[in-house]
């Protein structure tokens, strides 16, 4: 084994977790060596999460025991963590906006001089640390200026600043541009050479295989592999993660129709958005891709009234129509699934039955509602997208990410739309949701539906689409159809490189 | 493998995963189950408690706050607040009379005075609402200026008098029976069944819930969010008028000073001891009604007891701390 001249850091042994008598963490045995960077890989719900916050304190574990260089140790809240070098960079960053860089690194442990603050220590101690992490980050910027990226910059020294010896990232880059991500990954070579030691959760197992050099596979509860990332493919992950062979995580497309579904012609939002025309056709998937901020959700945004244009033309099936309301858009069956199905989709205090008949209560109410009927259409959706919950009356809370989407998307589909467009629809959700996504995509393009896929996951568009868009900018920068759609293609195009011989109307 | 297996057991999974709790769970019946436990002690402490005359007597001090708790609720769980509700109802007393006096004696007269404090109420709800959604000024602060106004208005326009009905049906209105129960205890009930149906069986009262809960779901759910919070603004200003009417008619007058002082403060605490979240999306009309049952027993008691009436308002707010605290309990 290679591995062999790294020092174990952190011994997991037989860690069992139960919540109220349902166990859901069966001993887990495993050693976790210094500087290394451990990927954890597992469907939503297999436990990543209940392990991490065991050994990050939030949970405290039902049996079995913590080591860390061999000593035992009792880890009873994030307060112990921390003392013992354990930080994680949640997915959620807990930061304080109105403050800036250096006061969020020091929040809850100023540096002080008698009684007052020692600013300029603080502020020379976060310069220290942002140079060592290579970024160009003032240390006086307010957070709330700051990128997504930049912020998780933020959090990385924050956690850096207690000297942290194991450092726990839970899918750090999904909100992360393909350049950042780079930029993180650097990051991470150089921690891991100064000895930290990091817990790497994702989703992307292309990703998992890049960045590290071992691999810990959660299913149901139980560890199922922990091996060199060179002795696995992907293939082997995505099989041992899902338990059994994945074939065909891509269906076979269907034919599109030629009857347009929807075009658009010249949509603006100053300096936004500029002369943005595309088309669709029944039975067609078309893809946009683009990197984060490139404009795909603001067209998406202005075209179902969600955003004020300033120009532009839009036809339903041939017919112009003015679309200022999205129940405008509603009626004229386009339906579109936000990336943000927390922030922006779902109601997280409601039942199932509550969510899916939001947008299309008129349908089960004249006057009072017929409760009776928005339960038995849940139910419906519940068989047909074999959705996982306690039971219809469950807040969606308590649901996984992939069976929210799986509720996000019934809640579209009541509407009866024609046109469905969905954005980042395989977000924060497992690889067998994943695949029951893309294999109801194709049924709909099958009878007949017109379908956009706005992703920043390249193989989604290469696998399902058969046109794509890239953006930059705000502006179109070019459309791939059939072979043309490859990696290369996109990248060129998405970072402004590629070669314009297409007309952008 | 089984499919209803695997099925049921991720369902246990995700059910204890997240510290899950099914719908109707104790807590969801705290305020029930404290209502029942007070009316078992005020019934041990005092042989007065349970006497018929009492209990009525307990139901109508409740109830002309308990009708603005029942439209409190639609704000509250819309994410809004009003703190203008006790001056609004002062000001739309003052205004009924005066028009009750122009238009003389007899039943038309105060047929038309009912209709107008409904209107007016609803009018000073439309101006909390307009300021909140139009002039996005948060609730808390635009209630609370025009809290300020509608007193000083109240003063103004009365000059600071009592003003007293000159009609002579008007009294009957607040101190009728029907049933042995008093006239404010049956709108105060009708008003509650009604405001249920409202809540739980339309799609109002569901988007209410939705915009109070998350209102950028909601509005990327085709729900007019402004159009939601406007509108609950106006069924409390309508509860406002109405309540207006109960207390001056009962009192045959209005005082401008203090007709409806803290009134805010015993609808909030109503709504907030019936279960319903201060950070809205969730609550309940019986809950409220509860809350302000709870309140007026409280009272009753002090009173019943020889607690000194000074001390009341330090019970009151003990009561409501319990009750916010016992959400934040439930909610982590």
């Amino acid at each position: 084994m290679t591995s062999a001249q790294r020092p174990t850091l952190l011994r997991l042994e037989n860690i069992r977790k139960s919540f109220s008598g349902v166990t859901v963490l069966h001993g887990i045995n495993a050693e976790i060596e210094q500087g290394e960077v451990l990927g954890i890989l597992g469907e939503n719900g297999a436990g990543k999460s209940t392990l991490l916050k065991i050994v990050s304190g939030i949970y405290s574990l039902s049996d079995g025991a913590l080591h860390i260089d061999g000593e035992p140790v009792t880890i009873g809240s994030p307060g112990d963590a921390k003392r013992l070098g354990i930080a994680m960079i949640p997915q959620e960053f807990n930061l304080i906006a109105s403050l800036n860089v250096f006061e969020n690194i020091f929040l809850g442990h100023e540096l002080k001089r008698g009684s007052l603050l020692d600013k300029a220590a603080m502020r020379q101690r976060t310069h220290d640390l942002l140079q060592l992490l290579e970024t160009e980050l003032d240390p006086d910027s307010l957070v709330e200026d700051l990128s997504v990226a930049e912020k998780q910059m933020v959090e990385i020294a924050k956690a850096l600043v207690h000297d942290a010896r194991i450092l726990i990232m839970d899918e750090p880059t999904t909100v992360l541009t393909k350049k950042e991500v780079e930029v993180l990954f650097a990051l991470i070579a150089k921690l891991k050479a100064q000895g930290v030691t990091i817990l790497f959760i994702s989703h992307k197992l292309k990703e998992v295989k890049q960045l590290c050099d071992r691999l810990m596979i959660l299913r149901d509860g139980q560890l199922v592999s922990m091996d060199e990332v060179a002795h696995l493919s992907e293939h082997d992950m995505a099989t041992k993660m899902v338990g059994r062979e994945l074939n065909q995580i891509f269906p076979e497309r269907s034919q599109p129709l030629d009857e347009w579904a929807l075009e658009v012609s010249g949509l603006s939002i100053r300096s936004q958005l500029h002369d943005i025309s595309f088309g669709v056709r029944k039975g067609e998937v078309l893809g946009f891709a683009g990197l984060v901020g490139s404009g795909r959700t603001e067209t998406m945004e202005a075209l179902m009234g969600l955003r004020r244009s300033d120009s532009g033309q839009v036809k339903v099936f041939g017919k112009p129509v003015k679309i200022r309301k999205l129940r405008q858009a509603v009626e004229l069956g386009l339906a579109y699934l936000s990336e943000d199905r927390q922030g922006a989709g779902l109601v997280m205090n409601f039942d199932l039955p509550e969510n899916i008949s939001l947008i299309s209560l008129k349908r089960y109410s004249r006057g009072l509602i017929n409760h009776q009927q928005t339960r038995k259409q849940a139910q419906d959706y519940v068989q047909r997208f074999s959705i996982k919950a306690p039971s219809l009356s469950s807040e969606l809370q308590y649901l996984s990410g992939g069976n929210q989407q799986k509720v996000y998307l019934s809640k579209w589909m009541d509407t009866d739309p024609k046109i469905l467009i969905l954005d980042e629809p395989t977000r924060g959700v497992d690889v067998n949701t994943k695949k029951d996504i893309y294999h109801f995509i194709q049924s709909l393009t099958e009878q007949g539906m017109a379908v956009i896929v706005i992703s920043s996951e390249m193989e989604e568009l290469i696998g399902l689409a058969h046109r794509v868009m890239v953006m930059r900018e705000g502006r179109l920068q070019g459309e791939l159809s059939d072979e043309q759609i490859n990696e290369q293609q996109i990248m060129l195009l998405a970072a402004g490189l590629g070669p314009q011989q297409r007309e952008t109307a | 493998m089984s499919d209803a297996i695997k099925k049921g057991a991720l369902a246990t999974r995700f059910f204890s995963g997240s510290n899950a709790k099914p719908k109707f769970t104790i807590g969801n019946y705290a305020p029930l189950i404290a209502l029942i436990i007070l009316v078992v002690i005020s019934a041990l402490a005092s042989e007065h408690f349970l006497m018929p005359r009492n209990i009525t007597n307990v139901l109508r001090q409740v109830s002309y706050t308990g009708i603005i708790a029942l439209g409190m609720t639609f704000v509250i769980i819309a994410g809004g607040i009003d703190l203008s509700v006790g001056s609004g109802l002062a000001l739309v007393g003052v205004l009924v009379i005066m028009l009750l006096n122009y238009l003389g004696d007899g039943w038309l007269a105060v047929s038309v005075a009912i209709g107008a404090a409904a209107a007016l109420g609803a009018m000073s709800g439309a101006i909390n609402g307009a300021l909140t959604t139009k002039g996005k000024i948060a609730p808390f602060v635009a209630t609370l200026a025009t809290m300020s106004i509608f007193r000083s208005l109240t003063l103004y326009i009365s000059d600071a008098g009592e003003m007293v009905s000159q009609n002579s049906v008007y009294s009957k209105v607040g101190t009728g029976y029907f049933l042995d129960l008093p006239v404010p205890v049956w709108l105060f009930l009708g008003l509650a069944a009604l405001g249920h149906m409202l809540l739980r069986h339309t799609a109002f009262g569901r988007h209410v819930c939705a915009v109070g809960s998350n209102p950028k779901v909601a509005s990327y759910s085709a729900i007019n969010v402004q159009r939601i919070i406007f509108s609950t603004f106006v069924i409390l200003g309508v509860t406002v008028g109405l309540s207006a009417v109960m207390l001056s008619s009962r009192l045959n007058s209005v005082s401008p000073g203090d007709a409806g002082m803290f009134y805010e403060l015993d609808a909030i605490a109503a709504v907030v001891i019936g279960g319903t979240s201060l950070n809205g999306g969730k609550g309940t009309i019986w809950g409220t009604v509860i809350g302000a049952v709870i309140l007026g027993i409280i009272n009753n008691m002090l009173n019943l007891m020889g607690v000194s009436p000074y001390l009341q308002g330090t019970v009151k707010g003990l009561v409501i701390l319990i009750a916010v605290l016992m959400q934040y309990k439930r909610e982590r």
